[in-house]
């Protein structure tokens, strides 16, 4: 075994032991060995990345002296690699970006937790890729949701506390939920481990037993995942959460949080349950009538927002509907155009939420969008960031929004029932989408009427606005990247999906 | 298939107590009914792991006097997960309980709507 | 019209749907509802149970007349008239279909469960190659004679890594939610800070309480270390251990006070142990799972089965989560208590 195939292994343990010694740091050292962790990672992500393309194929990494079924494995491939460098990197944009705010919206004495919670969140989204096991899955997804929770709350104004209590129950809805599911998968199959229980369930599948068992695990793991994910009617939790946290937390809640369980969705699909099965299952259905509503709703929903973070929020519901529609369509390309949307939302969406603190700052921090009239001259960087998001958010050529709505257009032409539908969806959210974001953009850049800058010019120190404008900057071209050479990044999707078998 | 369903007694209870939490969390407006009925739904969540182990008639799985044969002992496996799992439920609803206090020495309330509503008053002023 | 309410309002259906919706109390008194604004904080109280530093809080709330705040009850506010129409409608739509729902999912898993393996049967698929292998040789191979703490700790230690690690994260959380920093500057922090300070409510050189601390502490911390000593060789391990320590000390602290508690342990210890503890297990762990993942010799003896001193490396870890276990029991109380240790 060479050293690069213990990386992924490694990265894992450096973000959990960069928390766990954390606790006795102060804020700032914490802060430093938290950015060092996820520089760290990254780079063997990328790592893992470059050997997996190298070789051309999978491995597994035994974790412990005991080989598949009977001890912990973790596995990594290409896609795995490509997910935890993009993971990585968005996230690293994302804490340095929010640094300035995060250092005032977090008490003084407990910003070491803060990164802890950064930290463990790492760790743990790197874990639900990595993962070979379905109970380990389990374990991380739990971290990953009281770290969301910890995001969440770590403002602790009165709106923070309600919104974290919700997310809290309804994740604990949707663990519970998967857990029930995993119960009865171990219960047909006697494995938890994904390779094994892949056997196992194409063993139950030849011989025709347990027939409705393994729908209702699917749809119980599907439905589970969904709810953390916020899918459509599930989504009640999203925009108060994303809407009134600290920056940081906004952009990792919706760029990473909830693209890892869908990650981990598509992973049990492929992995375990088999791509075969879930397709003749009416399960994909399922989830495409879920992802076609949302991506409706949620537009409709964000135009009638007056809050421009609220706004986002809601956008964030259509972009998961886009994702689950992509899975709904139930063939190779649409699984592909999902998981490179999730890569497109990531890094479009982080932006948004990170390009709006440096409107907010020179607009006397109001919630109402109208305050932000002319906020595009006062902070020209971040106007052009926040214009490149909502571009890409609609489509324009050129950026990676575009890229990923060709796939899904063109993916939807391979499946003659879910054509239609897909293509009117796809244009009536567009229409939306361009309604909204526009109307921000142009609110942007019109100029301020007399009067209307009311509120106090947020002072900030230079270290913070360098850190926000080298953030803006990174994003627009990881936007940028992601738009005009998606031919890679859409062979290697490809090819890590044709591993996952 | 009633039957089976008696014979599978175990699974039933869990699955029936399962919806009684889900219900508690989804119909009451109080946050530490919900954060009960959370606990019973997960619970619920661990008897039905558990039942899963167990084998009539088998001893717990602890090697006594070098027995080790398979048909002594029932299955280890879902009794480690359920270990597993309790932590999980101890560390969320220490969390959980920790925002309700947080909440109530704010709002002076554990109803839901009512603090909904006075969050909504607190921003409008 | 009114008197056709009243008798509706008395019916027993009208009683049993307040008592479902938890709006009454057979257990308490029948005039509960009748009841001042300012009492009812009380009676809230009282219907919950919350704990004890949240009727410390509202006490202070209730002595303080600045900012007095009527609490409504939740069938006060049923009554109230600013309700509109449609908000009830949907309150009863919402009900309607949690119901249904509730009772959706409960018949699409008994659905389920009726084509389920039978219960207790020894030829489920579950009893596979992976369980056998656990009971044959897992006193080989870990050297422990309990298979369950053989099978977390060595087999699948992945997993319970990651479950100390929840138990950790969640603590942080809470320390973020409920830790006063006396030195902070942030809003409400005073008021929090004396409101949390209910040490004039506990009971002061309670004899009964004492004595009986006395005797049962010693016992609870002998029993919680046997405990963790023996996890790899019966019922029991790190954490049933450490709950039980927890539990001990918190009876201590009920006894004797936080003057006595603080004196060794405070907040700086509760992190040294942690992060000692932890640390420990992360590298422990770590070496463990790199020399298994490159084919290895780990190089730590497993010693004669059944010994206390066997099993390599499991007793260590169950002493490390024994110890993290405990501490965050206890830093829980005492955070809920008055946010400090």
């Amino acid at each position: 075994m060479t050293l690069v195939q213990n990386l992924p292994f490694f990265s894992i343990v450096i973000a959990m032991f960069s928390g766990i010694i954390s606790s006795v740091l102060t804020g700032k050292q914490a802060r430093n060995v938290s950015i060092g962790a996820i520089v760290v990672t990254t780079f063997m992500s990328a790592a893992v990345l470059a050997f997996c393309l190298k070789t051309g194929e999978s491995y597994t990494y035994m974790m412990g002296h005991f080989p598949a079924p009977w001890g912990n494995e973790i596995r990594a491939g290409v896609l795995e690699g490509l997910t935890a460098l993009l993971f990585g990197v968005v996230m690293l944009l994302s804490v340095v970006g929010g640094m300035g705010h995060t250092f005032e919206d977090v008490e003084g004495s407990k910003l070491n937790l803060f990164f802890i919670v950064i930290d463990l969140m790492l760790s743990s989204l790197l874990a639900l890729i990595y993962t070979n096991d379905l109970f380990t899955a389990y374990v991380f997804v739990e971290i990953n949701t009281i770290a969301g929770c910890g995001l969440i709350m770590i403002r602790q104004v009165g709106r923070s506390f309600t919104s974290a209590i919700r997310y809290l129950m309804m994740s604990q809805l949707g663990s519970g939920l998967f857990l029930i599911g995993l119960t009865l998968l171990y219960d047909v199959t006697g494995h938890l481990l994904m390779s094994p229980a892949k056997e196992a369930v194409a063993a139950i599948e030849a011989s025709g037993s347990y027939e409705i068992p393994m729908l209702v695990i699917l749809a119980v793991i599907s439905v589970g995942l969904a709810i953390k994910s916020g899918l459509y009617p599930f989504h009640s939790w999203i925009p108060d959460t994303y809407g009134y946290a600290t920056p940081t937390a906004s952009a990792i809640l919706s760029g990473l949080v909830s693209k890892g369980y869908i990650f981990l969705l598509i992973k049990i699909f492929y992995r375990v349950i088999g791509r075969e099965n879930v397709i003749n299952s009416r399960i994909v259905n399922v989830l495409f009538l879920f992802g076609l509503v949302g991506m409706i709703m949620g537009s409709v929903r964000a135009m009638l927002e007056k809050d421009t973070r609220r706004m986002i929020a809601y956008s964030s519901v259509a972009q998961i509907g886009y994702i689950y529609l992509g899975l709904g369509l139930g063939t190779q390309d649409g699984v592909i155009a999902a998981i490179f949307h999730m890569f497109t939302h990531s890094a479009t969406k982080a932006l948004l939420f990170i390009s709006a603190v440096g409107l907010y700052e020179v607009s006397g921090d109001k919630k109402d969008y109208l305050s932000l009239r002319g906020a595009g001259y006062r902070n020209p960087l971040a106007g052009i960031g926040f214009t490149v998001g909502a571009l890409s958010m609609v489509g324009f050529p050129m950026l990676s929004g575009f890229i990923s709505k060709l796939l899904f257009a063109s993916s939807a032409l391979e499946s003659p029932h879910k054509m239609l539908p897909t293509l009117i969806g796809l244009a009536v959210s567009t229409v939306l989408n361009a309604v909204y974001f526009l109307r921000l953009v142009t609110t942007l850049y019109s100029p301020a009427t007399a009067g209307a800058l009311v509120g106090e010019v947020r002072k900030r120190t230079r270290a913070a606005h360098w850190m926000l404008g080298g953030a803006t900057c990174c994003f627009i071209l990881l936007n940028l990247i992601l738009g005009s050479f998606s031919q890679p990044v859409v062979r290697a999707i490809a090819e890590g999906l044709a591993m996952f078998e | 298939m009633v039957s089976h369903l008696f014979s599978n007694i175990e699974e039933t209870v869990a699955v029936i107590l399962f919806g009684i939490g889900f219900t508690m969390l989804l119909l009451h407006r109080n946050l530490i009914k919900k954060i009960l009925g959370m606990n019973i739904m997960d619970t619920a969540v661990y008897l039905f792991l558990a039942a899963k182990g167990y084998i009539s008639g088998r001893m717990v799985p602890i090697v006594v006097d070098g027995v080790q044969d398979t048909s002594a002992y029932i299955n280890p496996v879902p009794s480690g997960l359920v270990l597993t799992g309790i932590v999980v439920s101890v560390s969320s609803t220490a969390l959980l309980l920790a925002l309700v206090i947080r909440i109530y020495g704010r709002y002076h309330s554990l109803d839901l709507d009512e603090i909904l509503m006075k969050v909504k008053k607190e921003e409008r002023s | 019209m009114s008197r056709r309410k009243d008798d509706l309002a008395g019916s027993r259906w009208m009683k049993f749907k307040r008592w479902l919706d938890g709006e009454v109390d057979p257990l308490m008194a029948p005039d509960m509802e009748t009841m001042a604004p300012g009492q009812v904080a009380a009676a809230v109280r009282a219907d919950t149970a919350a704990p004890e530093q949240v009727e410390a809080a509202t006490e202070m709330q209730l002595a303080s007349p600045a900012e007095k705040q009527p609490t409504c009850s939740a069938g006060q506010r049923a009554a109230s008239p600013t309700k509109r129409r449609g908000q009830k409608i949907y309150d009863r739509f919402y009900q309607v279909m949690s119901i249904v729902l509730c009772m959706g999912i409960i018949a699409v898993l008994l659905w389920t469960i009726a084509y389920l393996p039978v219960f207790g049967n020894a030829g489920n698929p579950d009893n596979n190659e992976v369980s056998a292998r656990y009971i044959e040789r897992g006193l080989q191979e870990t050297g422990a004679v309990n298979i369950v703490t053989g099978m977390i700790l060595d087999y699948r230690a992945f997993d319970t890594f990651g479950e100390s690690c929840v138990l950790f994260i969640a603590s942080c959380c809470v320390l973020v939610l409920l830790r006063i920093d006396k030195e902070s500057s942030a809003e409400g922090v005073q008021e929090r800070l004396k409101a949390a300070d209910d040490r004039r409510y506990e009971p002061k050189e309670d004899i009964i309480l004492q004595k009986c601390a006395m005797v049962l502490s010693p016992v609870i911390f002998v029993f919680g270390i046997y405990i963790i000593l023996n996890g790899h060789l019966s019922p029991g391990g790190g954490f049933s251990g450490g709950a039980v320590l927890g539990s001990g000390s918190i009876l201590y602290l009920n006894a004797f006070g936080f003057e006595k508690t603080e004196r060794f342990f405070n907040t700086r210890t509760y992190r040294r142990i942690t992060v000692t503890a932890l640390s420990f297990y992360c590298l422990a762990k770590s070496y463990s799972f790199f020399t298994g993942a490159n084919h290895m010799e780990s190089g730590i003896p497993l010693g004669t089965p059944g010994a206390i001193l066997s099993s390599g490396l499991i007793l260590p870890l169950n002493i490390c989560v024994g110890m993290v276990v405990a501490c965050t029991m206890y830093a829980f109380y005492t955070l809920f208590r008055k946010g400090d240790m």
